[in-house]
């Protein structure tokens, strides 16, 4: 058996995950950083250690963040998407979770639409480690985390500082999951959205709640910017028109500027530009969007190592 | 000679109004008497410290066949039922094919009589195929054995089909059941909306999915005057609604089911989907308001709902499992808490699972009343047991009680004067 660190298991999310958890991971996460800037980008830490990404949901950055965050590690790294995986062919969840882990990984990096996927596949896999890539709406730790390096490196520290979190926030598992974050590293978070983008009950994550997005720029240090996700969408009847949302909900140069000059923009991606986020706004000196991109490598280098990659305990 | 002589319990019987420590003798499978017997008897049963009560009924059932045995079949539901002190089950249309015709009533009649274990009383279909569109025959239905109608599973939407529903049933005085859903608010929902729904990211059915429907039902059954009944009530907005149509004098009546007064969504924090139902496990507010409906009689049943699923449908995470919990085996000790937190006397809580039922379904049933069948339950109020559901005697294995305490337990069932169950020889 493999010793993690951090007191890490798994990694579901960031409910239950304590302040150290959080900040060793980030800390660990920016160590990381160097080697995916170097001309050789390899490091021995993962040797003989196998990952596997079973994707069930589609991804490019976040699989590929992965995959490659466990190559430079030196992991032997395994990539299944559910369009080729024996899902088609009528396999249950279960069944490709398990037979997965009967080949002995060290590690399943698992997406889903459906919530709580590694909760319930945690109580049949008992000798693998799952690290949540994103399930339905519900969390998505990694991309937190890769957020925290990124405000780390931009503003230091992100105690009592505002991220304004702005768009779909009924179906995103980043919204869930900084607000969640917000509490234990003590940032505070606005939301930002036409009630039919909301969940029920949200200002009990003790967030502000704005419908209208130009009361809420004044003050934030943060603007982070979500993706309208229709494919979640029942009805049409979530907005009117993209041309209305854009107008409403959009981020341009103009609230860019009332918000202040200290303020930066984020984005988890994949961005729709001229939806949330016009593209001025997208490729200005504010955006810290591809270093985002940047910080996730390091940080799901962090995410493998903290559940893998520690001695071996015989 | 008496056949079988019950001694020294502390017999309840609601419609008879007893509630004594005395004898309860049966001769020919009947109830002979109730009260202090003087005689000889063939074989005589030691009720001391245990409550002996009419068999249950339990009128809210699912058991999957004719079409999905897999699940449940009429005789692994019939031995679940006893097991609970259930001799009376009334189950419902949803079976494959549906009960939409006289054929299936008959079937499923015919084959609890040769499983012979439980009365089985069929709720026949409000429509044709569950469709929502056409009625079925109902007097054809009643006359082989539906006792009530319903599309339980889905509401009956549309609200000219339900004005006819409810106008044509009532012509005949049959009892319409409704399982009262606004399919548009609830669409793509696996659990209650609201805080849990949220952190969890689950889609949510908001409680105005139930008590929209209930109102609109209400005023239709105003407009049609006839004999509405909500099923498996669960939010603090309908049993309001509920007892307000009955103050008005209104023919609308409603049941619970154990889950509903028993747990909240609390229980799905974990993604539990052995606690997903519909409708949905809610807030403590709505658990309190339905324990304040029962008690004050609002809500004059309890029944179970019980829905067996397969495993296979039950793990595949929170959101894609099936909606439904086994309740059979629990109805009796789930509801016990109800006496213990002094929310109803026992007499009024047995009332709830015998005599209400009964009347509310014309049924000669759930009284020890002379001449009657000789149905009993014989319970321990007082014991303890863990529940194991891999212990259950139905096929179903999706209960929320899972290794739970349950405080009562059925000691025997009697079916027809014969001990049909006797705890730990099943």
């Amino acid at each position: 058996m493999l010793q993690p660190l951090f007191g890490l298991k798994h990694l579901f999310g960031i409910a239950g995950m304590s302040r150290e958890q959080i900040t060793s991971l980030v800390n660990l996460g920016d160590n990381f950083i160097d080697i995916n800037s170097r001309s050789v980008k390899k490091a021995p830490t993962l040797r003989g250690r196998t990952v596997i990404n079973l994707f069930f949901e589609n991804s490019t950055r976040t699989r590929t963040s992965f995959e490659i965050a466990g190559k430079r590690l030196s992991a032997d790294v395994i990539n299944i998407s559910a369009s080729t995986s024996a899902t088609k062919k009528g396999e249950t969840l279960l069944d490709t979770g398990q037979t997965l882990a009967a080949m002995q990984p060290h590690v399943l990096v698992i997406r889903h639409s459906v919530a709580g996927t590694c909760e319930f596949l945690s109580e049949y896999l008992e000798n693998t480690a799952l690290i949540n890539a994103g399930d339905g709406s519900h969390e998505h730790p990694t991309q937190i985390l890769t957020d925290l390096l990124t405000l780390k490196h931009n503003i230091g520290d992100i105690k009592g500082k505002t991220m304004t979190i702005v768009g779909d926030i009924a179906h995103s598992r980043v919204a869930r999951s900084h607000l969640l974050a917000a509490k234990i590293m003590g940032y505070n978070v606005r939301l930002v959205a036409p009630k039919t983008l909301l969940p029920a009950f949200v200002e009990n994550y003790g967030c502000e709640v704005f419908h209208d997005f130009d009361a809420a720029l004044q003050g934030t240090d943060i603007l982070y910017m979500l993706r309208v996700q229709t494919e979640r969408l029942t009805t049409n009847c979530y907005f009117p028109s993209i041309r209305e949302y854009h107008e409403t909900y959009g981020l341009n140069m103009k609230r860019l500027k009332a918000a202040g000059d200290h303020c930066m923009v984020m984005h988890p991606g994949p961005m729709n530009r001229g939806v949330e986020i016009s593209t001025d706004v997208a490729d200005s000196i504010k955006s810290l969007i591809l270093e985002q991109v940047e910080h996730g490598v390091a940080i799901r280098m962090a995410a493998l190592t903290a559940l893998c990659g520690g001695a071996t305990e015989e | 000679m008496t056949d079988i002589l019950i001694q020294h319990g502390h017999v309840i019987d609601p419609a008879n109004q007893v509630d004594d420590v005395c004898d309860v003798w049966i001769s020919d499978g009947k109830i002979e008497g109730v009260g202090k017997f003087e005689g000889e008897a063939q074989k005589i049963m030691d009720a001391t410290g245990l409550i002996v009560c009419p068999g249950l009924i339990d009128m809210h059932v699912h058991l999957r066949e004719p079409g999905e045995e897999w699940k449940e079949d009429i005789e692994s539901g019939s031995r679940a039922a006893i097991a609970g002190g259930i001799t009376s089950i009334c189950t419902m249309p949803n079976t494959e094919p549906c009960m939409d015709h006289a054929g299936i009533i008959i079937q499923v009649i015919a084959r609890a009589k040769e499983v012979g274990l439980c009365n089985l009383h069929p709720i026949g279909a409000v429509s044709r195929n569950l469709k929502g569109k056409e009625l079925t025959e109902m007097r054809e239905l009643s006359r082989h054995g539906a006792v009530a109608f319903s599309d339980d599973g889905k509401a009956i939407w549309h609200a000219g089909v339900m004005r006819k529903a409810l106008e044509y049933s009532s012509s005949f005085n049959f009892l319409i059941i409704q399982h009262a859903e606004e399919k548009q608010l609830t669409e793509g929902g696996a659990i209650n909306e609201g805080w849990v729904s949220t952190q969890l990211g689950v889609t949510g059915m908001p409680v105005e999915g139930e008590d929209s429907m209930i109102a609109r039902d209400i005023m239709l059954t105003r407009l049609t005057d006839a004999r509405y009944h909500v099923a498996h009530i669960s939010s603090k907005g309908a049993v309001e609604q509920v007892r307000l149509a009955q103050k008005e004098g209104l023919k609308v009546t409603t049941e619970a089911a154990p889950h509903h007064f028993a747990l909240t969504e609390d229980e799905v924090l974990n993604f539990n989907a052995d606690a997903k139902m519909s409708p949905p496990l809610r807030t403590e507010e709505d658990r309190l308001a339905v324990i304040e409906g029962l008690k004050d009689g609002t809500i004059a049943v309890i029944a179970t709902d019980h829905a067996p699923h397969h495993e296979d449908d039950k793990r595949c995470g929170l959101s894609c499992a099936a909606f439904g919990i086994v309740g059979l085996e629990t109805m009796l000790p789930v509801s016990l808490a109800l006496e213990r937190s002094g929310a109803l006397s026992m007499s009024d809580l047995i009332a709830k699972m015998t005599c209400n039922p009964a009347q509310l379904l014309h049924l000669d049933e759930g009284s020890l009343s002379k001449g009657s069948a000789a149905d009993i339950c014989i319970f321990d109020p007082k014991k303890e047991w863990i529940l194991n559901r891999d212990k259950l005697v139905s096929k179903g294995r999706n209960t929320p009680w899972h290794g739970k305490t349950m405080i009562g337990q059925v000691q025997y069932t009697l079916k027809d004067g014969r001990v049909v169950f006797q705890n730990g020889e099943l």
